[in-house]
Order: structure tokens, then sequence, then C-alpha cells
């Protein structure tokens, strides 16, 4: 997907946010964190879609779900909302964005980094999966689904490690 | 707003919300952990798919009802799933056959719906077929392994097919509402759902060693709400709440 390999880069970011209010507020939301991965922000996620200026001094962020029945959802917009307050801009509206739809692909190079710091792996194309320990990617998959939709359950091989892995969707 | 667009999202919607809500009783009973792990995970894309198809037909409908007010407070001869989706859970062998035959069509569906000519539903489509991909994998692997298992998994799978094969043929039968949102573009042809559905089927049955049950005669109508008996109790205890303390909220 063309989309999806653009949105890691900063000339995607600079889509995202085009004026210098917009890239303010862009800003802002990169301290507001998924609930379920703390250390990585709702803008590492490539889930905030724009950031955009919109008649009457109002300002619009688009914003779109991981997995539809993703319990973090709706504490993530709470999230962004009171992010957007104390930023100054009370009135600032979030839309849900469904198409095109949020891949994995999205996530930012910083996100990845951040993930494999934290324990676990990032979503890769190919099929091994580098243990977020070790490096080894001598690993086992252990099952498809893990703690939350977006994970699966992998199981180092060379270290014994068992760990999350952000799957691809 | 046409009322057959509306019903047709009810039917989409609330074939996800009670396949979602059998596959969340299997919470804290699975056969292992990763299992019970992996149905909750599915009942949960499951219902966040329903939610946003529900969503919608609330706000098409025009009668201020929210996801949750259809959810909660409509009675049975009022929901539109197909039948299959309400059919008990059963031993695990029973559910992951009726999760496979409902995955698969699934996949046909939204494959198609994702070019819905109704660009909010072709949206919904499009991000539920990703995550469909999924649990698909996980059914077809399930049936294979249980199928060419032992004599007793063999048995057990092959009679949950026998049994719940008969519920097939409403998936791929189209009344008013189907035609209507046929010719308009917003739904595909349901009958020619069915060839590559059944050769998916097919490809999984025949590496599972189990034999396809014969067709039968006449299909469920349970998208024009003529339901088996087991959705009542189904619902009396999704709906429980709502119902006992109306408007509550978390």
């Amino acid at each position: 997907m063309n989309a999806a390999a653009a949105v890691a880069t900063p000339e995607f970011t600079a889509q995202v946010a085009v004026t210098a209010v917009e890239r303010a507020i862009l800003q802002s939301l990169e301290r507001v964190m998924d609930p379920e991965i703390p250390v990585l922000s709702v803008v590492d996620l490539g889930i905030v879609r724009h950031v955009r200026e919109t008649a009457n001094d109002n300002i619009e962020v688009g914003v779109s779900p991981t997995y539809s029945g993703c319990p973090a959802t709706e504490v993530i917009r709470v999230s962004i909302a009171r992010a957007l307050r104390s930023a100054g801009y009370p009135q600032a509206r979030i839309v849900e964005v469904l198409s095109p739809p949020w891949s994995s692909d999205w996530i930012t190079q910083a996100g990845r980094e951040k993930l494999r710091r934290y324990g676990i792996a990032p979503p890769v194309s190919q099929s091994s999966v580098a243990c977020p320990r070790c490096g080894s990617i001598e690993t086992q998959r252990v099952s498809e689904f893990g703690s939350t939709p977006c994970k699966a359950h992998y199981q180092c091989v060379s270290c014994a490690e068992p760990f999350d892995y952000f799957k691809c969707i | 707003m046409s009322s057959a667009h509306f019903r047709y999202l009810l039917r989409l919607g609330d074939t996800s919300l009670i396949v979602g809500q059998r596959l969340g009783e299997w919470v804290g009973h699975g056969p292992a952990l990763e299992e019970d792990l992996g149905l909750a995970n599915l009942s949960l894309d499951l219902i966040g798919q329903a939610r946003l198809l529900l969503t919608y037909a609330g706000e098409l409908e025009g009668k201020g009802c929210d996801e949750d007010q259809l959810a909660y407070l409509r009675d049975g001869v009022d929901f539109c799933n197909v039948a299959l989706a309400e059919q008990p859970n059963g031993d695990f062998a029973c559910t992951v056959v009726r999760q496979l035959l409902i995955d698969a069509w699934q996949l046909e569906l939204y494959e198609q719906l994702q070019h819905s000519s109704d660009r909010r539903l072709a949206a919904i489509a499009a991000k539920a077929l990703k995550e469909t991909q999924y649990h698909f994998r996980y059914s077809a692997s399930w049936t294979v392994r249980l199928g060419d298992g032992t004599t007793e998994s063999h048995g057990r799978v092959q009679s949950a097919l026998d049994d719940l094969w008969r519920f097939t043929a409403e998936l791929f039968t189209a009344d008013d509402v189907d035609q209507e949102m046929a010719a308009r573009g917003i739904g595909p042809q349901l009958d020619a759902l069915r060839p590559k559905w059944l050769a998916r089927i097919d490809a999984v049955l025949e590496e599972a060693t189990l034999k396809r049950p014969a067709d039968a005669p006449y299909p469920w109508h349970g998208k024009s709400g003529r339901h088996t008996e087991h959705l009542g109790y189904l619902l009396a205890e999704m709906q429980f709440l709502q119902r006992a303390y109306p408007g509550a909220q978390w």
C-alpha cells in the first residue's frame, strides 16, 4: 500500500498537519499515549490521520481505530480530547476515519523502536519475528491471538523469552 | 431512507453481534488459555464490527436509536441475524465449525461490500475484511487440526458439520431486501458468493479429511426474524442488564 509506506516518513507527517497551528497540535498529540502500550503515542501508532484548521477557527482531528473492537479506542478518544483542551483547543472536533482502514504499516520508525525496547516485537512483513530481548530470529508463534487484539503470543527459541508480537494488519 | 437499506445494515450488524456474543460465552471456559484468548479476540472484533454497522443503521433509521439501544432493547423477532449465528456453542468442535462457515461467508461478503456504492458501508467492510482474514485462519486451522486429529476429534467435528450445514442455505438465499440492495449496488448478489465460499470450505474440509454434508432442501429465515429457539436464551443473557436497569451506563 503506497499510503501505508508514506505515513511512516516525515513527508507524510507533513501532510497530516500542514499549517503551523496544525503542526503544534500534532506535536501536543505526541504526548497522548496508547493506554495498553504506554510507550507508544497515538502519533507513533499512525492513527492520527489529519489535523485540520476549518472555518471559524475550528480544528478537526481525524482518528482511525486500530481493530474494530479494540477496547482502547474509547479511552484514546477521551485522552485526545483532553490533550486538545489543555493545548487550548476546547472547540476541536474529533472525527472517526475508517477509510482507508488503519494498517500496522503506519506505525512510525520511532514507534517500532519504542515497541522493541518495551519488549514487544514490532510488525514485520517477512515470516521471521525477531526476539525483542536477544534479537534472535529463532522464534515460534504460541498463538496468533494475544493479550490484546493487536498482538500475537510468541516465544524465543534461543533465550526462551515469551513475548508479544504486534500483528500485521 | 429506504427501509430495505436499514434492514440490510441490521442483518449484517446483528449477525456479527450475535456470533460475537456466542464467542464471548467461551471466556473463562476455553479448552486452553490460548484458545480462550483467541475466541475472546474474535468476539471483540465481531462486536466492534457490529457496533459500526448498528450505529450506522440507527442513524439511517433516524429515530434516534444508537447501537446500544438497537442491541439491548429489541426483541427476538426484530433481530435479523442469520440463524447460523445464534446456534449454541456446543463443544469446541461445534464452535469451530460454526465459525468456519461464517468466517468464509463474511470473507466473500466483505470482499464484495468493500466496493459497495454505499461509501460508509464500503469503509466498514474494508476494515472488517482484514480482521476476518485472521478469523478464517483461526477457524480453518482448528478444523484441520480436529478433523485430521484423533478418532474422537474427527467424529465431533464431522458431527458438528452435519448438524450445522442446514443453516448455510440462508447465507446465499436472497429475499426482497437482498435483491433491492443488489439492484442498487449496495450489496452483492448472494447466490453468486456461493461458488467461492464452497471452494474455500471444500479446500479446508479436504485437508481436514471431513465429508461435506448434503444440502438442505430449504433455507432458514433468521434475517426475516424467524429464529430457532436458541436466540431467546442468548438475548435474555445479553440484554438482562439494560432490561432490568434501563439506561444503566459504565
